[in-house]
């Protein structure tokens, strides 16, 4: 399993996942099962999953308190403790974990490896690497204002705060080049930088020879649907405009129970909603569960009480 | 025993990877000798009633496993799975990001792919998606899954036992996967099948039989130490009398065996000797004990059952002597156990007080649930209240550079202390690069019972880093004294330094501090405790 077979596999993948509604609307007219259907079944799914992986891993004990400490510890009043990096109580937990969900803070730490050498001795630097941070905060958060800008689909009226995001979004005002003053609407920054920041990270796993040696196809089929699904997005919105109207009343039925599935929405609009929910089906089972670990963070717990929690009891270690 | 090569040709490491070549999941990494150290000899598994004790080489095809060790594993597996969450989310989450790639010093110095902690990890993980979970069974390899056969298990015990448990790696994770705890479940795994190393499991039966990993009988404990209280005698002309057993005395204390036992540890032990000694007067009533003769705890090197069993003797013995509380001496892995395990596991020590400094009064509330305190902060408390008489000069020959222990850095948070004793006994300290000390510290290299000989190629590769930080301040600074608070850093660290930066010689922390130390009654002191002459008495004659 190289990369390229890695890619070929992942791009298949991801064709497929495209060629089925294009074929299941667009040739058998399947709008109810694409609409409607399959919808439901992933979101189900979707919850269900990420429910039972949650419970399941909550049903396994953290019996040790073992953080990995990055910061003085709390000892002397003389001597200056680091209350973020290696927290004495709850406070600073929160704090720890607020940074790590919210900036990504450990991954601000990254440094590159230079390893030269001078006449045969080696010279070990290690070098300001900050991109992967980068581009995992520019993913993440215009992955997150996309998807609440996208309330505008499913609420009636649409809430101010969506408005208002989609105004900051939007407030370059630029066309989509070269379109220029073609009558396009303004194009949202979020979306080319989610579409930036995936192709990088996309990009970064066949550049580097060490992430293209640790890659799986389970690193590149994820990013391949969601840059197909930031695609056909994009598609719908500068090019191939669909019926919004319409989009808009099947999303609505779909939410209050009452899905009704109105006549000539583009099949673009089935294939963007189909790679949706091929990901959030897909999402339970996969690595993007990395999500769902914020929950616990055991690791970034406080360290100076190690208290007897009545799970360690059911270890029975042996005397 | 391998060969180990020369510096220039261990230097010669490719971090690049071919554009093609076969993925990892269908090449196999050979076991190569310099790399691994031996299995562990029936003996010494017998001893401790471990598995399937046999004679064994990790270089011969035939492992000798029992017949139906797939299930054996695989239902170990399962159990940690159940026992913790944290390895049940590692398994799980991991998004491959390689951020930690190139942190861990063992790929820094060898290059070896598989020794990215990611791929450490994967190792394992492979073997949890293509036997526990759908997707893997399903899709086989293009799920990343692999099924658990002799090659794998091989190839997983290789990588397993190429890691010193540091958690550099955890450091840099944004999920804070910890590569250390999964080495640490791994090496279990491999345990329930008789697979650890001799380099582990000797220690860990001594330690069970003698109290001490190097097998020191009571008898011959009390004659080491007698021999530092003759060279002792020898520098200062003072004659401590360190007492041994001694029920009632206020503090029990505990330091690794390898201190009593090799230079240039025993410099240390003198250290402590000397510090407690000039102490006696001041109010401090401490006693050594011969049967918790160890502070370090190699059976966290083999599994959690095995390590609290080891550890069990501290709390007992403080209990059979009625002291009040315990210091530890400088140690690494040590003081990760006692930090971050040994009240879950013995505790909780109510029998003994937190421990308040007889001497300052100081109230050690960072200790307050496992009633044990670091040497070092001891002594740095007594520095801070001028309790110790101290001349730093008689350090002046020597340049010194700082090594965080990881597990006192990365396991405690243990990093201004040292630093402040360090400061106060000696004159010449520099500091290493900011990306190599303090929590982003590197490993010795040869940590987590991986400090054999026959694996010295592996050591020298996973000392790399850090010696190259030294190498630094050496051409720099003029530096060529390491000081470390880590017996195991002590006793790997020499070779390290021979090898990749000579002239540059190790010490403990309290050693320093013995040499700066001014005794009372004290005769006029010509050397240091190495019997090397003090600044300005080269040309004395009785050198």
């Amino acid at each position: 399993m190289n990369f390229v077979l890695s890619l070929v596999f992942s791009s298949l993948a991801v064709l497929v996942v495209v060629l089925i509604p294009w074929i299941g609307v667009g040739a058998l007219d399947l709008t109810t099962l694409f609409g409607v259907v399959i919808p439901y079944a992933a979101l189900a799914t979707f919850i269900v999953g990420i429910i039972v992986r949650v419970l399941n891993w909550g049903r396994s004990p953290v019996p040790y308190r073992i953080p990995t400490t990055a910061g003085q510890m709390w000892s002397f009043p003389w001597i200056k403790s680091n209350p973020i990096d290696n927290p004495k109580g709850a406070g600073g937990v929160v704090v720890r974990m607020l940074f790590e969900v919210l900036t990504f803070r450990s991954l601000f730490r990254n440094t590159r490896l230079e390893y030269r050498r001078v006449e045969g001795v080696p010279r070990i630097n290690y070098e300001w690497e900050k991109w992967l941070w980068l581009a995992a905060i520019l993913f993440h958060y215009s992955f997150l204002v996309i998807f609440l800008r996208h309330f505008r689909f499913f609420m009636d009226p649409v809430p101010g705060f969506v408005t208002l995001l989609q105004n900051l979004d939007g407030f370059m005002q630029m066309g989509a080049a070269p379109f220029n003053g073609f009558g396009l609407p303004g194009v949202y920054i979020t979306d080319m930088l989610l579409m930036a920041a995936a192709t990088w990270l996309l990009l970064r796993r066949i550049l580097y020879s060490q992430l293209r040696y640790l890659s799986l196809p389970a690193d590149y089929f994820p990013l391949m649907l969601i840059l197909s699904l930031g695609f056909s997005g994009m598609l719908m919105r500068y090019l191939f405009r669909v019926d919004i109207v319409k989009v808009k009343e099947l999303v609505i039925g779909l939410f209050k129970f009452h899905p009704v599935v109105p006549d000539g929405i583009g099949v673009l609009f089935f294939i963007h909603l189909f790679i949706l929910c091929v990901l959030i089906a897909y999402f339970p089972f996969s690595k993007l569960m990395h999500l769902g670990w914020h929950l616990f963070k055991p690791h970034k717990e406080p360290l100076q009480q190690q208290p007897l929690c009545p799970a360690c009891e059911s270890l029975e270690l042996p005397r | 025993m391998a060969e180990t090569p020369k510096p220039v040709q261990t230097a010669d490491i490719e971090h690049t990877r071919p554009l093609f070549e076969q993925g990892w999941l269908n090449k196999f990494s050979e076991i190569k000798p310099g790399i691994h150290c031996y299995g562990a000899k029936p003996k010494n598994t017998e001893a401790v009633g471990m598995p399937f004790p046999k004679d064994w080489s990790p270089t011969e095809e035939d492992w000798h496993l029992p017949e139906n060790w797939r299930e054996i594993f695989l239902q170990g597996f399962r159990e940690r799975l159940d026992k913790y969450r944290t390895l049940k989310v590692f398994m799980d989450i991991c998004v491959r990001c390689g951020a930690c790639a190139d942190k861990c010093h063992f790929f820094i110095g060898s290059g070896d792919p598989k020794n990215m902690p990611v791929m450490r990890a994967e190792l394992l993980r492979s073997i949890y998606r293509g036997e526990f979970t759908a997707a893997g069974k399903l899709l086989g390899k293009f799920g990343g899954g692999r099924k658990l056969t002799l090659e794998t298990l091989k190839e997983l015990w290789y990588y397993l036992y190429q890691c010193t448990e540091c958690r550099r790696c955890s450091l840099f994770c944004p999920y804070g996967i910890d590569t250390a705890e999964v080495t640490i479940l791994g090496r279990e795994l491999t345990n329930l099948l008789g697979l650890n190393i001799d380099w582990i499991a000797g220690p860990v039966a001594n330690c069970n039989r003698t109290g001490n990993h190097l097998g020191i009988q009571p008898h011959a404990f009390v004659d080491m130490i007698d021999f530092f209280v003759d060279e002792i005698e020898e520098v200062t002309g003072i004659r401590v009398e360190p007492d041994f057993n001694r029920k009632g005395a206020e503090i029990l204390f505990l330091t690794p065996s390898g201190d009593v036992f090799a230079d240039p540890g025993t410099y240390t032990a003198m250290g402590y000797l000397m510090l407690f000694h000039y102490l006696k007067d001041l109010g401090l009533d401490i006693t050594w004990s011969t049967y918790a003769s160890e502070g370090g705890n190699f059976g966290f090197f083999t599994s959690h059952e095995m390590a609290k069993r080891l550890n069990a003797k501290m709390y007992h013995e403080a209990k059979r002597l009625g002291v009040k509380y315990i210091i530890g001496g400088e140690c690494g892995h040590m003081w990760r156990v006692l930090n971050q395990y040994m009240d879950t596991w013995n505790g909780p020590a109510d029998f003994l007080e937190v421990p308040k400094s007889p001497i300052t009064g100081t109230v050690f509330e960072n200790a307050k649930s496992t009633k044990m305190i670091h040497l070092v902060e001891f002594t740095a408390d007594l520095i801070k209240h001028n309790k110790l008489k101290l001349d730093p000069s008689r350090n002046d020959n020597k340049v010194v550079t700082f090594h965080d222990s990881c597990n006192t850095a990365r396991g405690m948070g243990f990093l201004e202390e040292p630093r402040y004793v360090l400061n106060s006994v000696c004159n010449n300290f520099y500091e290493m690069p900011p990306e190599t000390i303090r929590e982003q510290t590197f490993c010795c290299g040869s940590g987590s019972g991986l400090n054999a000989g026959e694996d010295m190629e592996l050591r020298m590769r996973g000392g790399l880093p850090r010696a190259n930080a030294v190498k630094f301040v050496h051409e720099k600074h003029g530096v060529n004294m390491l000081a470390c608070i880590c017996a195991i850093d002590r006793a790997v660290l020499p070779a390290s330094m021979d090898y990749w930066v000579p002239g540059v010689d190790v010490t403990g922390l309290h050693e320093l501090v013995a040499n700066a130390l001014i005794m009372d009654g004290e005769k006029d002191r010509t050397t240091d405790l190495r019997g090397e002459p003090l600044p300005g008495m080269e040309d004395e004659e009785d050198v």
